[in-house]
């Protein structure tokens, strides 16, 4: 095909393909039409309103949070000066003549083109009542707006966003986090109205409203008041009321930019939108529309980004075209786009898929609803089984393989049911996806050309499959999935994936700990040299160091050893965030004397440490710098102290109630138990931190089920429950043998510890380790009960060795002037404390100085507490 | 053998060889407050960039672990873990700080020379 006699010109000569928009849309189609091999014979020029390049107007919210426009750009640097394309910033097209083929821009620059390509976008709707043009008045679409509504912000109180939508949300998201009190006005009976259905938006609307956000829905703008300066004072709503306001952002939808193709006659859809075919072309085949200002081939007009840049793409191919055989734009060409979505709104995980309504005939909901968590999760079925739309508020696991599912319109391999239980309920096997189900609908990748890319064109991990499909480059929500696949092709192809600890180990930490037990090594050197390659990393070292130390190899600040130990580990303290250190005793169960109060008191004020309780009934002392440890701890072990490994993956505490001893309800010592227990595994490096806790009854007031041991007295003994964990993933412990008497108790718990060691992976928890346990518990009770491998003999004499082997580090490292050697801040100038690291006070302790306040050095210390400082020399 | 480092003006000596643990490194306190993390590998080689973490702007990197990605010899951030390219200071996790500044350590000129740190 070609366009007429215009277009056909001799060889050599170049043609020109005019832009007008440089959007996140105009950007995408430069992109792919430098991928067309036609490219290089075009001139291409580019005529852009705005005066900044494209940006990503999808995060436009993020500039509130301290982004800079730059860090929105979406032009790579060079890209222009490499293709030759000529971008005018600032001077936007303003007339097309059609039939003299030109554009005429505001400057008056006349553009001759063979093709045009309207990537004009949209305007913000401003509905249509008196006063919005008033000051204080904004809208909420570029970088400008966000610079005038953050000027407008400034010294006031009170704002009104009008648009309950995904980008009313945002503006919403950003006054709040403003300080100014906020509300959101949005016509429709809930917020979210296209995207979610009755219940997500009222789940959604109890979310936002908890985070200090006014929402009023079924009620429209009618005017802005203004006071006698001229200024916004108040919205008038629709029903009579008035809601005062400083500031009032319309961010009630777009519109589409159609001016320029309505001025030149080209026809536009009855709700605006350049009308074009599925290969972007309006009726006259010179000029191309694509993005938010066209009504696609089926009749819609797209406010995402996503369907915008599938357009682009099939532009660029459609331009292409012209210079090909005559055949016309290969490809189905665009004629609808999946508009599913995801996102997080003021903290508040949003996504809607499919057919989120139901409004196909025969469909039904599956529904999971919890108003206390704010989580609602709906699916749609259809007749045939097949899984349509959903939408999921407060919880978007399983967003990625849901939503392909629901586009492919396959029925589903489980049952919904279990689908549409949030993470950690469900138990559904491992979604199967078809393989035409898209993964990536940013660039409409399906899960077939992943796995392509991994069996036929080598690619071998996320990253190589992401720059060889462009999957997950976009908005990254289908990452998790993407990772999924990648994974299962690469297991499928023989490669093995992700069981090597690091670039340097083919070996998983349980291999590599086999490795050392049964060679007896002691180096990392040697263990590289032999079983590794190259000089290590931050996973490999850290992972050496603690199976060497949890299996006996001295001090582990001697030799070798002290190159592997990580940032904590290095000095013996936990690094806190301005590169001061904490300082954690041991208070084995808690229990602790008056005296060792007052002496760890003392320490404290003479130092100006920060003190705080910690959760394991223990006292953290902050604001050491790195010379001053060595003082604190002669202190503090002069007192009778020593390490409490806060800084190690190791046991932490065994955290206690009083017990019999002093409660009415407990039936067994508890306190007495947990102090053993704490002295038997202190020091005991394992994969990850351990903590414990005995309670004396079963009121479990030392919380022993959220442990990874923890054991709660009974009349008959005592019940071990091992598993637990709090923090991100809480999980309560399973009960692995009840009514034990305190020697097979112990015997268990140090087998149990021991199993663990030897076969968890790198920082994983026991909760994570049992979860993965071939066998489960059941498995896990055999070994450490009926020693079904016949393994127990060993780890009884590892534990053996482990608690006749124990020295305090810190005693140790007091007592070798070597190891004392690196307790200085500065090479070359021992004894200086680090300048750099400054406190202020606050609430009569200190705390680290932020960016741009003027603390005070720890040799200064006019602080709250009086320091005096020494300096112990090695 | 003694261990100096160029600040811009002049060759400074800073401490003895035997001072630096293969694979760790050491902090150095330079007249205007500014500070250099040095660190000697395993081979012997010596590098030297700058102590202030970019990313949480705590002077810390010669705490850091060191160590190698693919040919490069690297240092790991005990703070967040980045890792850089010793031999240019390039972050490779990240190609700018928070602050939008291209991730780069400063480098400063190193080198071990006979004779001891005079007292």
């Amino acid at each position: 095909m070609t366009l007429d006699d215009r277009t056909a010109r001799g060889p050599g000569t170049l043609r020109d393909l005019v832009l007008v928009g440089h959007g996140m849309v105009g950007q995408r189609f430069l992109e792919a039409w430098t991928e067309q091999p036609a490219a290089p014979g075009w001139r291409v020029t580019v005529l852009a309103e705005e005066t900044r390049p494209a940006y990503d107007r999808v995060h436009l919210s993020s500039l509130f949070a301290g982004s800079t426009p730059e860090d929105l750009e979406l032009c790579p640097p060079g890209f222009l000066a490499e293709h030759g394309i000529d971008l005018r910033l600032g001077d936007p097209a303003t007339a097309i003549d059609r039939a003299g083929r030109t554009v005429t821009t505001r400057s008056g620059a006349e553009v001759r083109y063979d093709v045009l390509v309207l990537a004009t976008g949209s305007v913000p709707f401003v509905p249509p009542v008196p006063g919005t043009d008033a000051p204080g008045c904004h809208v909420y679409r570029t970088v400008e707006d966000v610079d005038a509504i953050r000027a407008g912000a400034a010294g006031t109180t009170t704002g009104v966003v009008v648009g309950g939508g995904l980008l009313g949300l945002e503006a919403a998201g950003a006054l709040r986090a403003g300080g100014l009190a906020t509300h959101v006005v949005e016509f429709a009976p809930r917020l979210m109205a296209v995207q979610v259905d009755e219940g997500g938006g009222a789940a959604l609307r109890r979310r936002i409203e908890e985070l200090g956000v006014t929402v009023h829905t079924g009620v429209g703008a009618g005017g802005v008041l203004t006071g006698p300066d001229g200024r916004v004072r108040a919205l008038a709503l629709s029903d009579g009321r008035e809601l005062a306001a400083d500031l009032v952002v319309f961010s009630a939808g777009v519109r589409a930019r159609d001016q320029l193709a309505r001025d030149c006659g080209l026809p536009v859809g009855p709700r605006g939108g350049v009308v074009v075919d599925a290969h972007c072309r309006t009726e006259d085949p010179a000029v191309l529309a694509i993005g938010e200002c066209a009504e696609a081939a089926d009749g819609r007009v797209y406010g995402l980004v996503a369907p915008g840049y599938q357009m682009a793409e099939t532009a660029a191919r459609t331009v292409a075209a012209l210079d090909g055989d005559g055949t016309g734009p290969a490809g189905e060409g665009f004629t609808g786009a999946d508009t599913s979505t995801k996102l997080k709104l003021l903290g508040v995980d949003v996504a809607s898929f499919g057919d989120p309504h139901g409004s196909a005939e025969g469909a039904l909901d599956v529904l999971y609803s919890d108003s206390r968590s704010g989580v609602h999760r709906k699916l749609v079925i259809g007749a045939d089984g097949a899984l349509l739309g959903g939408v999921l508020v407060g919880d978007t696991e399983g967003y990625g393989a849901l939503r392909a599912l629901a586009v492919a319109g396959k029925p589903l391999t489980v049952a919904p049911e279990q689908l549409v239980l949030p993470a950690g309920f469900a138990s559904a096997g491992p979604l199967a996806l078809p393989d035409d189900a898209v993964l990536c609908s940013c660039h409409n990748v399906t899960q077939g050309a992943v796995r392509a890319a991994v069996r036929e064109q080598g690619a071998d991990s996320v990253a190589a499959v992401k720059k060889c499909t462009r999957a997950g480059t976009g908005c990254g929500s289908c990452l998790k999935q993407l990772g999924t696949v990648v994974t299962e092709e690469l297991a499928a192809a023989g490669v093995s994936t992700g069981t090597g600890l690091c670039e340097h180990f083919a070996h998983t930490r349980a291999g590599l700990y086999e490795i050392v037990r049964v060679t007896g090594l002691t180096t990392f050197s040697e263990l590289l040299a032999r079983h590794g390659s190259g000089e290590g990393c931050e996973i490999c070292k850290p992972t050496v160091a603690s199976i060497l130390a949890s299996l006996g190899n001295g001090h582990i600040l001697d030799g070798e050893q002290a190159a592997l130990q990580d940032s904590n580990d290095h000095f013996l303290a936990n690094l806190q965030r301005n590169g001061s250190y904490s300082v954690v005793p041991r208070v084995p169960g808690g229990e602790i004397t008056p005296d060792g109060l007052i002496a760890i008191g003392e320490i404290a004020r003479d130092h100006g440490l920060y003190t705080k309780i910690t959760g394991g009934q223990r006292i953290d002392l902050f604001g050491a710098t790195v010379d001053q440890l060595p003082v604190i701890w002669r202190k503090l072990v002069d007192a009778g102290f020593e390490s409490g490994h806060a800084y190690g993956k190791s046991l932490r505490t065994v955290k206690s109630c009083v017990g019999e001893t002093w409660c009415r309800y407990g039936v067994q010592d508890s306190t007495a138990l947990a102090i053993e227990l704490e002295l038997r595994y202190r020091g005991l490096r394992s994969p990850h931190k351990l903590k414990a806790a005995v309670s004396g009854c079963a009121r479990e007031c030392a919380e022993a089920r959220g442990k990874d041991f923890g054991v709660i007295a009974t009349s008959a003994g005592w019940n071990l429950y091992v598993g637990g964990n709090g923090g991100m993933t809480p999980r309560h412990a399973d009960l692995l043998a009840a009514d034990l008497d305190r020697d097979t108790l112990i015997r268990t718990i140090d087998r149990f510890l021991m199993f663990y060691i030897r076969t968890a992976d790198r920082l994983e928890r026991t909760s994570v380790w049992l979860e993965r346990l071939d066998g489960g518990l059941d498995h896990l009770r055999a070994v450490v009960l009926d020693d079904s491998l016949g393994i127990a003999a060993e780890l009884d004499e590892l534990i053996a060795r482990h608690v006749a082997g124990y020295r305090d580090e810190w005693a140790e490292t007091l007592a070798d002037p070597e190891r004392l050697r690196r307790f200085s801040s500065f090479v070359n100038a021992p004894g200086t404390p680090d300048p750099a690291v400054t406190f202020v006070p606050e609430r009569g302790q200190i705390r680290p100085a932020r960016p741009g306040e003027a603390g005070r050095p720890r040799n200064a210390p006019v602080l709250v507490a009086g320091a005096r400082l020494e300096v112990l020399t090695p | 053998m003694t261990v100096q480092i160029h600040d811009g003006t002049r060759w400074r000596t800073v401490c003895s060889l035997a001072d630096l643990q293969p694979g760790r490194g050491v902090a150095v306190l330079l007249p205007d407050a500014g500070q250099v993390a040095l660190f000697r590998d395993r081979a012997g080689e010596l590098y030297a960039v700058d102590n202030l973490d970019p990313f949480s702007g705590a002077p810390v990197l010669s705490r850091g672990l060191i160590g190698s990605r693919g040919e490069r010899p690297t240092l790991i951030s005990p703070m967040y873990k980045q890792v850089y390219d010793l031999t240019d200071g390039r972050c490779l996790d990240e190609d700018t700080t928070p602050d939008g500044a291209p991730a780069v350590l400063r480098r400063w000129p190193v080198r071990a020379l006979d004779g001891e740190v005079a007292a």
